[in-house]
């Protein structure tokens, strides 16, 4: 190493730590918002795999319910994004139909469907971000894996409900295709799992309500919710979404979230 | 021809008396009524093994007269098909079976019995490989219209016009599942006829096809032990498959001869070997396809056959949370008017749309055109749930056809609605 490029190392390492003290001193509401999501996906680490059931209940305005099944597993990956596989369980004529996806960090989710009736995998565009999942008020972007990288965030403030306190975080997606123009979620201090989201759509009008509840603790680390309401504000109509059977430590690994695999889905 | 029990499979069986009997037809389409009435009961509800049934009405509306003397406007079907699975061995063995029998108004050709898959899978885990052994079914390709590359199985052709239904094909197949792409071996021990619609059936041709005296070029006949490989990756955004087969065309010449009851066409299975490129580009809204193909027969000279286009999709119209995917292929077969195949140079223009509602509704239209003589072909596909557990088809198929040496043109009088009412169990 050259005299010039250890000087240039030195002249970093200084304004690194400048710009680090700066940091303590001074957060602005932007910086302590990421900072709030990098410590909330940092604790979420390292959970290997996951598999579950869900139901989903959808509920119009007059309370007429429909139910769907599914079963979903999920792999994390060491450099990218999650990859997850979704098993259509019920209504029968849907049944046996998978979808296998493959999230990226910054560049678009790849995605593939199995038809079971003509053994076609059929690889699928992402870009229907805004587009209702299983005709369900959750959109297909708000079933996706949340990476820090999707949004930007400004911290806003502390709020004490029902004795917890949370983090009150407004996120803008980065992505165009996005349907909402921003997000405000409630991270709980102690835990930073996401307890509740607002959607506001293009119009810049609050769209829908995401609540988390029935938290469990698995592994002693990771918590994940028994069940998550979305209610749209717009329609009336609502959907909750019922997780059980939540393994972890399966042994799934990255080759079993492949095309090859998806066609073997049952 | 040889008896065997498979060649039963897909035939009409009454026209097939040395192989099986009517009654033991009739009795195995019983049994098989039988063990799906008896899987909705819910022997087994776990994912390790399961029954699943469907049982479908279908009933065809013809909009024109029939040519023939035992043709008929309207059409009554009914099909049963049920699938049994079992996993073991910490799912890396499967076992399945999934029988498949219509009993038709109109066309004895119609009225078929299918085993669409038989098989035994072992995956073994740390190779990533997977040997399956048994009738299966395997789909190759990419675009809409046509579906030149997807060659293992045979037609199921009394099925449906589109191809896409299929018989149960005799298979050892190895696949391996790598990083650097997915490798597949077939070993093809056993040829499968093409089923045709008799001469009471709709749409069909109007002259009898010798079924039970099909002519191979192999002396080996249906036991011709045909082989394929293929190579499958995805690379970022393009999902590639590039794959050969080498045995008995999927695709018999139709050769006309004189017998005792007239004119009939005699099926010519030709031995070839077909090379293939199937790929897709998604990029957003752009969904890119091609499948090229390049066959040589034995008695058939070389050609080259493609499908390419493009599929756009609009999601959520104006807020509607409908989505419209507009869809065009331009189909090319080099044979020209020797093509067995109508589209030697045609466009086929879709549209799609997926309604997005809780009864998962959507609509499939289009129209192939052929831009050397104007043969129209419209074709029309719409869906939706009725309830928890049964769903209804809407199919059309029209035929404007002038000119007479168009493959169409034998059936252009057999355009038709049919609506198909399927519960699941």
């Amino acid at each position: 190493m050259n005299n010039l490029s250890k000087t240039i190392t030195l002249v970093s390492a200084t304004v690194l730590l400048t710009f680090s003290s700066f940091n303590v001193l001074a957060e602005t509401p932007e910086e302590k918002g990421l900072a709030i999501a990098i410590k909330a996906q940092e604790l979420d680490k390292g959970w290997g795999d996951s598999s579950s059931t869900m139901q989903m209940i959808l509920r119009k305005k007059k309370g007429k319910e429909r139910t769907r099944e599914m079963r979903s597993r999920a792999v994390e990956t060491e450099s990218d994004g999650d990859r997850s596989l979704i098993i259509f369980d019920d209504p029968a004529d849907v049944k046996g139909t998978a979808m296998l996806t493959h999230s990226h960090k910054v560049e678009p989710d790849d995605q593939w469907l199995f038809l079971p009736d003509l053994k076609r995998v059929k690889r699928i565009s992402s870009s229907n971000k805004s587009g209702a999942f299983m005709s369900s008020e959750f959109a297909f972007e708000d079933m996706g894996s949340q990476e820090v990288e999707k949004y930007s965030y400004k911290y806003l403030r502390d709020e004490n409900i029902d004795g917890r306190d949370y983090f009150v975080v407004e996120r803008i997606p980065t992505d165009r295709k996005s349907g909402y123009t921003k997000q405000i979620s409630w991270v709980d201090q102690e835990t930073y799992r996401l307890q509740k989201v607002e959607f506001y759509d293009r119009k810049s009008a609050l769209l829908k309500t995401l609540t988390a509840s029935d938290f469990n603790l698995y592994l002693d680390k990771y918590w994940r919710p028994g069940r998550m309401d979305m209610q749209n504000h717009l329609t009336g109509k609502s959907t909750t979404l019922i997780f059980s059977e939540y393994s972890f430590g399966n042994g799934l690994t990255e080759d079993d979230f492949t095309k090859a695999t998806l066609k073997k889905a049952k | 021809m040889k008896n065997s029990r498979l060649s039963c499979l897909g035939r009409n069986l009454s026209n097939f008396k040395p192989c099986i009997t009517v009654f033991a037809y009739k009795t195995a389409l019983i049994a098989v009524l039988g063990i799906g009435l008896f899987s909705t009961f819910g022997i087994n509800t776990s994912h390790a093994a399961e029954w699943d049934s469907e049982l479908s009405i279908e009933v065809r509306s013809f909009l024109n007269d029939s040519q023939r003397a035992n043709q008929k406007n309207e059409n009554l079907s009914l099909s049963f098909e049920t699938e049994f699975y079992h996993d073991w061995d910490d799912d890396n063995q499967r076992f399945v079976i999934k029988p498949f029998a219509r009993v038709d108004s109109l066309d004895d050709e119609r009225t078929h019995f299918d085993l669409r898959e038989f098989y035994w899978r072992k995956t073994f885990e740390n190779q990533n490989l997977d040997l399956k052994i048994g009738l299966s079914k395997v789909f190759w390709g990419v675009t809409e219209s046509v579906h030149l590359v997807d060659i293992i199985n045979q037609n199921d052709g009394v099925e449906n016009l589109d191809g896409e239904d299929k018989l149960g094909q005799p298979m050892i197949n190895l696949s391996l599942d790598k990083d650097w792409g997915i490798v597949d071996f077939f070993i093809l021990p056993y040829f499968r006829e093409r089923t045709f619609p008799s001469l009471d059936g709709r749409p069909s041709l109007p002259f009898r096809i010798d079924i039970d005296n099909p002519v191979y070029i192999s002396g080996a006949e249906e036991e011709h032990v045909d082989l394929a490989l293929r190579y499958a990756q995805v690379f970022g955004d393009w999902d590639v498959g590039i794959s050969h087969f080498s045995g008995t065309s999927r695709e018999p010449l139709l050769v006309p001869s004189i017998t005792a009851t007239g004119l009939s066409l005699t099926p010519f299975y030709d031995q070839i070997e077909q090379s293939s490129l199937d790929l897709q580009a998604t990029l957003e809204n752009w969904l890119w396809k091609l499948e090229l193909i390049s066959n040589q027969g034995t008695l058939q000279d070389r050609y080259t056959a493609l499908a390419g286009g493009f599929e756009y999709s609009f999601y959520d119209l104006k807020e509607s949370g409908i989505d419209l995917g507009f869809i065009a292929e331009y189909l090319f077969d080099d044979r020209k008017e020797q093509s067995t195949s109508t589209f030697q140079n045609d466009i086929f223009i879709g549209g799609r749309f997926a309604f997005n509602d809780e009864n998962n509704a959507d609509l499939l239209a289009g129209i192939v055109y052929d831009l050397d003589n104007q043969t129209q072909f419209f074709s029309l596909e719409a869906s939706m749930r009725i309830g928890q557990s049964m769903k209804v088809n809407l199919e059309s198929r029209f035929f404007s056809v002038d000119d007479s040496s168009d493959a169409f043109f034998a059936i252009k009088d057999d355009d038709y609605i049919g609506i198909n009412l399927t519960r699941f169990f």
